[in-house]
């Protein structure tokens, strides 16, 4: 029953909408960008012909179909220089021109392209399930004969009339023709596209509201003409032909995919766009194919050894072309062996330069073992385990929304321990988007004991330990209303009217449940009242209302009907006020207020508003309690609480009378300065108030954000806040999460001054671009002279987007880059989703350093895919921000451990992998090349084919690939505990140039010392007792062998966690090469060829090949060892200090640890950590007063 | 319960998954640095001297003959020499014994600058010819020995049987020949597996150039063991291979002559050919390198080891001194 009172209510008159769309766009209607012609419900049901020509409603986000996956994965892969390479070194391996066999070169190839390619498969079929999730929702179509059928999302065509019902998203753009509402407005949540979480109201034309039943859409036809599809969300420019009318279509009736419908419970609506014309996924850009920075220079590394390659490639031509030529002279041969006087063209004597470009070829393929080719696909590996990892965290696992942490994309993993600067999203990611009453100022007495997010976090900080949580835990225990925290004995439970200004408190409750634009829902049974409001800070104040017994519970269009209690009677009583005018709220007025006339016919204006705007418009005469209530807005201010004031004022009728005239007038004006006109006069009427005091609203941060916040910036990254939320609830949030502190030196950049004020009204669009570019220039200007002035203090800077918008052009940017950069802060309210990207990209691109963007909403979208990486918050139920992220959690406050453990540790391992992989090709390049130089740069390599094939891809890779998942310098208690430890990342103390190439010289000098010392030692006396001397296959097989001890002993020696993975792969990969003579040796001689028993009949019996083994391995690790030592003990890293502390045991001895803590800690000017010291400090200053 | 417990997404707690797994943790703590050095001190310079002293009591007689062998005559254009069939080629060295040879004695030929290692002439044989009768076509990788003027294939084809060293030594001493044994001087599996006992060598430096020795065409080559060790190609341009063994001792203070046929022409491309005679013990011939290597690996570990009980101290660290870390000496701006 209740909704059937409900439909004939006409909600939209409490709003102001704008009805009608601008004549002159209508005339464009057919031309060129306006041609499309939707027929609605002419599709003849589920089974009819589509006749409009229309892209379907699948949506599609996979890279790949089944049929261009093939080539369009190899094509990708063989874009990596690398493969490239490694696929014309295949290619050539079947020349004659190869030194090795083709299919011992190609194999390798085969097998890393192989596994790059199954592991994109993979996830592009993980991508095709959550399309296919998306598709197949469900949603009712009319089926024709006015029946409605369910069907599937994909199957929706252009001009269906479809039937969405409360709280489900709308499948593809929509024409809302009629909704539950006699007056067919409908509610709409819009934090998909746009972040915004103020429901948006839409109204279908007029001529279409009464079509609101099912049958009723039997004969319905109409034509719609209108734009062709496009990206602007916010714009719909079409007309309607419906009985033989012609109506003008504005964006007021268009619905958009993705957008859900709230507070209403059903609507119908015409499909206009469908898939990927709706506006919703034209806005969508391809995600961006996202390189971290450690690859992109891992790159720069491998074209540096390309470079070295072909360098020695070029020396050994040269000296090999000069050789072959002087063989023959004439035709008298040198080294007659060689037969040069009868030689085909790769050593032809007579066309030696000819020779020595194939040789150059041949060179090219011989020392290709110097880059690793099992690195891209071993790095891939590594890092979707990393991601598993991450995935499986139960620390990073939400109870709550039952969500663990999702990594999206693999190949950033590493990218998270580099973070320098956080972008982060306020709503729904800092804030849980749900406000809770929990503090007033009444009459200048403060109310209200509950203890808010912040204030706990310092006082964990100060004391140690969570001292308000029996407090709180306790007090909670009655009261578990969403929205309400509020506590006070001298309030609750009606105790209210015992206090001094009891009618104070009367009029400030009452104005609670009065003045809002929310809606009442009576659960008949229980009796219970529930409300639907626009904003959560209106139903916070409805529900507080209600929970100190106003109990707001029916709404008509010209009522307000609540109960409450009567102090004199002693009872519950029922009133009713007569609701006249509603001035809404909007960002320039700051304020609310509604008209009432009370049930003793009094007139009433009653107003809430921020107190920039309220205490100027008090009434000279009711400013008893200003000073006092101001001080404690300055406080709930401070405490990162929400505040407003709350006032009211008695009207005459005649007064009244006159405000109501103009008021309508203005209201019905179409011009354009209707919206001026109208806030000029309700600036009239909203004067001389009489102040009731103050709430605070806690919007309630996320768990654990100011935590979070505080160790991250002890990590020392830098943490930026981008909203769309206004400049108060912006700078409100940022003292929440100690962003802001008390005597943080604010300056706020915004275009909210007179002169730009009066420029707007004036309504030159040239002059107000110049004057607000002017000021946002000069105030630039100031705030940088402002920080070099004094170094010393912690600057917030505050920006708005109008300014943001003169401060992204190209002239100013890089000014407001340095500015921020010199602020301990950053705010931007009021930004657009485009402006966040922009600010994202600056960070990015002027910098030059990670940026990390974390968000909720679609408005995050750009930011998240501009950023180096893009966290994506999955708590909520959009998806949009999830969908476009790197990688998604379920809170802000895993970001802690996401970065700090799993970042630090992805990084490390990271780098050491790849700095080892390049160690371990370079020593076996070297001995490659070493010996090449011996054999008069032939092109002959010592090893055998297998062994050269299987060195990357068998023997030395698994270690690496356990390095790069399992290692763990420091354990995650320590990570988090001494946050610092980040840094190396951010300075990228381990991947920087100076320490790859040390590695690189590292692998140099080892293969030096095994070439040289398995040369002299095994030649060319007799090799055992037998009198045998070591040939070419004694001398490969030795050396390798050596290779392959010392590149494993090696990463015995880096690897700083050993569990019993690292043991069996390290020396795991030494037995293989062994168990892998063996078998290879025990193979036909056709097949094993100079490895032929090799190790049973020559190697094994014969000392002299283990006692070269041991003294070789042993001696080329002496220098690093060396080295590492001495590093370890006299210059370690953090990481070393840590191990340190770790290893003497002092780790769990607070003390001490306390000591080394404080002392590394860099001071930081935000978290709370910066802000209790802060306080401290002031503190001692007044005391020395 | 169970049920919601089910469906949960919640990560399975395991060791692995949490990356607890129980580790080792090991960091180089002086102790351990000084005691792996110390270790390995200890380890390495008793090896050495041992391999030191195997190495002591080699024997080894090393003669170059080919500057010597060729007649005054031809001094200046030894090749005018060498490529003469019409001299003989008969050459006796006389050689003083300085130390008792005990048998076996190994007899090798040692060639320098001979690039047995080259691309080129690695690649010039069949493996398939040398093992199977009926492979005696496949000579692809031969060319340009692989057939003969009638075209028929060669076997063995390819530079490396071509090219087969032809000097051959007589030795004798106190005017007794001492016989030097051919047999056992091959790899076993070379004789067994790569060498075919049914293969015979055919149309072997029948006509065009001739390179070094020709083969006896009634023996199988699995039983031809200096091509086999010939064709085992060396490592270094410097190589020996073996010659022969000597079963009965040599005293010391003996004069041994040698006769050789020095038929191999090593003066193209300035190569030179060596004599060797040797003993051998367990690790193998004469080669101090090994021992040197170790003793000075043990040496300087154990040098290392002193330094760093040293450095420990007078430089002993302070710890968890921030000071060491590199962003607080350049602070952060």
């Amino acid at each position: 029953m209740g909704k059937d009172k409900r439909k004939k209510m006409h909600l939209s008159k409490m709003y102001s909408i704008r009805r009608n769309g601008f004549e002159e766009d209508l005339s464009q209607i057919g031309g060129k960008g306006f041609s499309r012609v939707v027929h609605c419900n002419e599709n003849g049901g589920l089974e009819g012909i589509n006749l409009q020509n229309y892209a379907d409603n699948y949506v599609r986000s996979t890279k790949y179909t089944p049929v261009t996956f093939l080539p369009k994965s190899l094509f990708e892969q063989f874009r990596r220089v690398a493969n490239f390479y490694f696929l014309v070194t295949g290619i050539l391996a079947f020349t004659p021109l190869a030194p090795y066999s083709a299919v011992s070169a190609i194999l390798p190839l085969i097998v890393v392209i192989g596994a790059t390619m199954v592991k994109e498969g993979i996830e592009d079929w993980q991508r095709q399930q959550q399309d296919h999730e998306v598709n197949n929702r469900i949603v009712k179509v009319h089926s024709g004969r006015g029946d409605f059928a369910t069907s599937q999302w994909k199957k929706l065509k252009v001009g269906d009339i479809v039937k969405v019902e409360k709280d489900e998203f709308f499948p593809a753009d929509l024409l809302l023709l009629s909704s539950s509402y006699e007056d067919a407005i409908c509610y709409v949540e819009t934090m998909n596209l746009d972040g915004e979480t103020n429901l948006k109201l839409k109204q279908s034309l007029d001529a279409t509201s009464s079509i609101n039943e099912d049958s009723k859409f039997n004969n319905f036809k109409a034509t719609v003409k209108c734009e062709d599809p496009n990206a602007s969300l916010y714009t719909f420019v079409g007309t309607m032909n419906f009985q033989e009318q012609r109506y003008a279509l504005s964006p007021q009736q268009l619905l958009l995919r993705d957008s859900k419908l709230r507070n209403t419970d059903y609507i119908y609506g015409a499909v206009i766009f469908t898939g990927h014309d709706t506006k919703v996924i034209q806005n969508s850009t391809d995600p961006p194919s996202k390189r971290s920075k450690i690859e992109k220079r891992m790159d720069s590394i491998i074209y540096f050894l390309f470079f070295v390659l072909f360098l020695m490639a070029f020396v050994g031509s040269i000296y090999f072309g000069v050789v072959t030529k002087d063989d023959l002279d004439g035709s008298r041969m040198k080294r007659w062996y060689l037969r040069p006087d009868d030689s085909d063209i790769y050593f032809d004597p007579d066309q030696a330069p000819l020779a020595a470009i194939f040789h150059f070829l041949t060179a090219v393929m011989l020392y290709s073992y110097l880059i690793p080719i099992s690195l891209y696909v071993s790095i891939e590996i590594v890092k979707v385990l990393q991601t598993i990892f991450i995935n499986k965290d139960v620390h990073m696992y939400d109870e709550e929304s039952d969500k663990p942490a999702h990594a999206r994309t693999s190949n950033l993993t590493e990218e998270l321990g580099q973070i320098d600067t956080i972008l982060s999203d306020k709503t729904g990611t800092l804030t849980c988007n749900s406000m809770e009453f929990i503090k007033c100022s009444v009459a200048g007495t403060a109310y209200g004991r509950g203890v808010t997010e912040v204030e706990r976090a310092m006082a964990k900080r100060v004391n140690g330990e969570d001292r308000f949580d029996e407090i709180v835990t306790e007090a909670y225990s009655h009261l578990s209303v969403k929205g309400y925290k509020f506590e006070d004995e001298r309030i609750t439970n009606g105790r209210w009217v015992n206090e001094p200004h009891s009618d104070v408190i009367q009029k400030f409750l009452r104005l609670l449940a009065i003045c809002h634009t929310a809606i009442p829902d009576v659960d008949e049974e229980t009796g219970k009242v529930t409300y639907e409001a626009e904003s959560p800070d209106e139903s916070a104040f409805v529900i507080a209302a209600r929970e100190l017994g106003f109990e707001f519970y029916k709404r008509t269009q010209t009522s307000v009907t609540f109960k409450e209690f009567d102090p004199k009677s002693k009872k519950r009583v029922e009133r009713s006020y007569e609701l006249l005018n509603i001035l809404e709220f909007n960002s320039t007025r700051k304020r609310m207020s509604v008209i009432v006339r009370d049930d003793e016919g009094k007139l009433l204006l009653l107003c809430k508003g921020a107190d920039s705007v309220m205490f100027e418009r008090l009434s000279k005469k009711a400013r008893q309690f200003e000073e006092k209530t101001r001080d404690h807005v300055h406080e709930y201010a401070d405490a990162g609480l929400r505040t407003l004031i709350l006032a009211y004022r008695e009207l005459n009728e005649k007064e009244y009378e006159e405000f109501n005239e103009k008021f309508t007038e203005a209201k019905n004006s179409v011009s354009a300065d209707r919206d001026d006109m109208i806030s000029e006069v309700t600036d009239q009427i909203e004067n001389d108030l009489i102040l009731l005091g103050a709430t605070a609203i806690e919007d309630k941060l996320q768990k654990g954000v100011p935590e979070t916040i505080d160790k991250l910036a002890q990590a020392g990254i830098k943490i930026w806040v981008l909203t769309g939320d206004k400049m108060e609830t912006a700078i409100n949030i940022g003292f929440a999460c100690s962003l802001l502190r008390q005597g943080m030196k604010q300056i706020v950049i915004t275009l909210e001054s007179p002169e730009i004020i009066a420029a707007e009204k004036a309504g030159d669009k040239n002059s107000i671009a110049k004057v607000s570019k002017n000021s946002v220039q000069k105030q630039i200007a100031a705030g940088k002279a402002q920080i070099y002035a004094s170094k010393s203090d912690a600057y917030a800077l505050i920006i708005d987007g109008k300014s943001l918008a003169y401060a992204l052009n190209d002239d100013t940017k890089n000014e407001f880059l340095e500015l921020a950069v010199g602020c301990a802060s950053v705010i931007c309210c009021r930004s657009s989703p485009k402006q966040k990207a922009l600010v994202t990209r600056l960070v990015k691109e002027g910098t030059g350093k990670t940026v990390l963007a974390i968000g909720d909403g679609a408005n995050d979208v750009g930011m998240l895919q501009e950023a180096d990486i893009g966290i994506g918050i999955s708590g909520v139920e959009g998806m949009q921000a999830v969908m476009s992220s790197d990688i998604a959690i379920a809170q802000f406050r895993f970001l802690e451990r996401l970065l700090l453990v799993h970042g630090h540790w992805s990084y490390r391992r990271i780098s050491s992998m790849i700095s080892y992989f390049f160690y371990k090709n370079i020593v076996f390049g070297t001995t490659i090349f070493l010996y090449e130089a011996y054999t008069s740069f032939s092109g002959q390599p010592a090893y055998n084919d297998w062994y050269l094939t299987l060195y990357n891809i068998v023997f030395t890779s698994l270690p690496a690939i356990a390095l790069g998942v399992f290692d763990q310098d420091v354990s995650a208690r320590l990570c988090l505990k001494f946050p610092l430890l980040y840094q190396e990342g951010v300075q990228n103390t381990l991947f920087r140039w100076r320490r790859v190439f040390s590695w690189m010289l590292n692998g140099l000098f080892s293969g030096i010392i095994i070439f040289f010392l398995c040369m002299k030692s095994l030649n060319p006396d007799s090799y055992d007792k037998n009198g045998k001397t070591a040939g070419m296959e004694i001398m490969g097989a030795t050396m390798y062998s050596c290779v392959v001890w010392v590149v494993n002993c090696q990463m015995a020696l880096a690897v700083s966690y050993f569990t019993l993975i690292q043991h069996i792969f390290i020396w795991g990969g030494i037995f293989l090469w062994y168990l892998f003579l063996i078998v290879y040796g025990a193979l036909p001689s056709s097949v094993s060829t100079t490895a032929y028993k090799v190790f049973v009949e020559t190697l094994a019996p014969a000392p002299t090949y283990w006692l070269v083994t041991l003294f070789v391995v042993i001696a080329s690790l002496i220098p690093y060892i060396c080295f590492k030592a001495v590093q370890m003990r006299f210059y370690p890293g953090y990481h070393g200090m840590v191990q340190w502390i770790r290893h003497e045991g002092r780790a769990n001895d607070p003390e001490y640890f306390q000591m080394v803590r404080q002392q590394s800690i860099r001071t930081t000017n935000v978290g709370f950590t910066a802000r209790s010291i802060a306080r401290d400090k002031e503190f001692e200053w007044h005391l020395e007063r | 319960m169970d049920q919601k417990n089910k469906n949960s997404k919640k990560p399975v707690y395991s060791k692995f998954s949490q990356q607890e797994l129980p580790a080792w943790k090991p960091i180089l703590t002086p102790g351990w640095v000084i005691a792996s050095y110390i270790t390995i001190g200890a380890l390495f310079i008793p090896i050495g001297l041992l391999a030191w002293t195997a190495s002591d009591s080699v024997v080894e007689i090393v003669d170059r003959y080919d500057e010597a062998c060729v007649p005054d005559d031809f001094s200046k254009n030894p090749q005018s020499y060498i490529q003469n069939p019409d001299i003989k080629k008969t050459c006796t060295r006389s050689i003083k014994v300085p130390k008792k040879l005990v048998a076996p004695i190994f007899v090798y030929y040692q060639l320098e600058n001979f690039y047995q290692n080259h691309r080129r002439f690695v690649k010039s044989k069949s493996d398939k010819q040398l093992r199977d009768v009926k492979a005696e076509n496949d000579t692809k990788f031969c060319l340009p020995v692989a057939y003969d003027y009638d075209n028929k294939p060669i076997v063995p084809c390819g530079l490396i049987a071509w090219s087969l060293f032809n000097d051959t030594y007589k030795i004798s001493t106190r005017g007794k020949d001492i016989s030097i044994e051919k047999k056992g001087i091959a790899w076993k599996s070379d004789a067994k597996a790569k060498f075919g006992s049914n293969v015979y060598p055919k149309n072997f430096q029948k006509d065009g150039l001739i390179g070094g020795a020709t083969l006896d065409e009634s023996i199988p080559l699995s039983e031809q063991e200096d091509l086999m060790v010939w064709m085992r190609t060396a490592a270094l341009p410097t190589f020996r291979k073996l010659y022969g063994k000597i079963n009965t001792d040599i005293e010391a203070h003996d004069t041994i002559k040698v006769e050789i046929q020095n038929n191999y022409n090593t003066y193209k491309f300035g190569g030179r050919k060596k004599l060797v005679l040797s003993t051998t013990t367990w690790i193998g011939g004469k080669n101090d390198f090994v021992g040197m290597a170790y003793i000075s690996v043990g040496g300087i570990c154990l040098f290392m080891a002193i330094n760093f009980i040293l450095l420990y101290v007078f430089r002993p660290r302070r710890l968890g001194d921030p000071s060491y870390l590199s962003w607080n000496r350049h602070p952060i701006t």
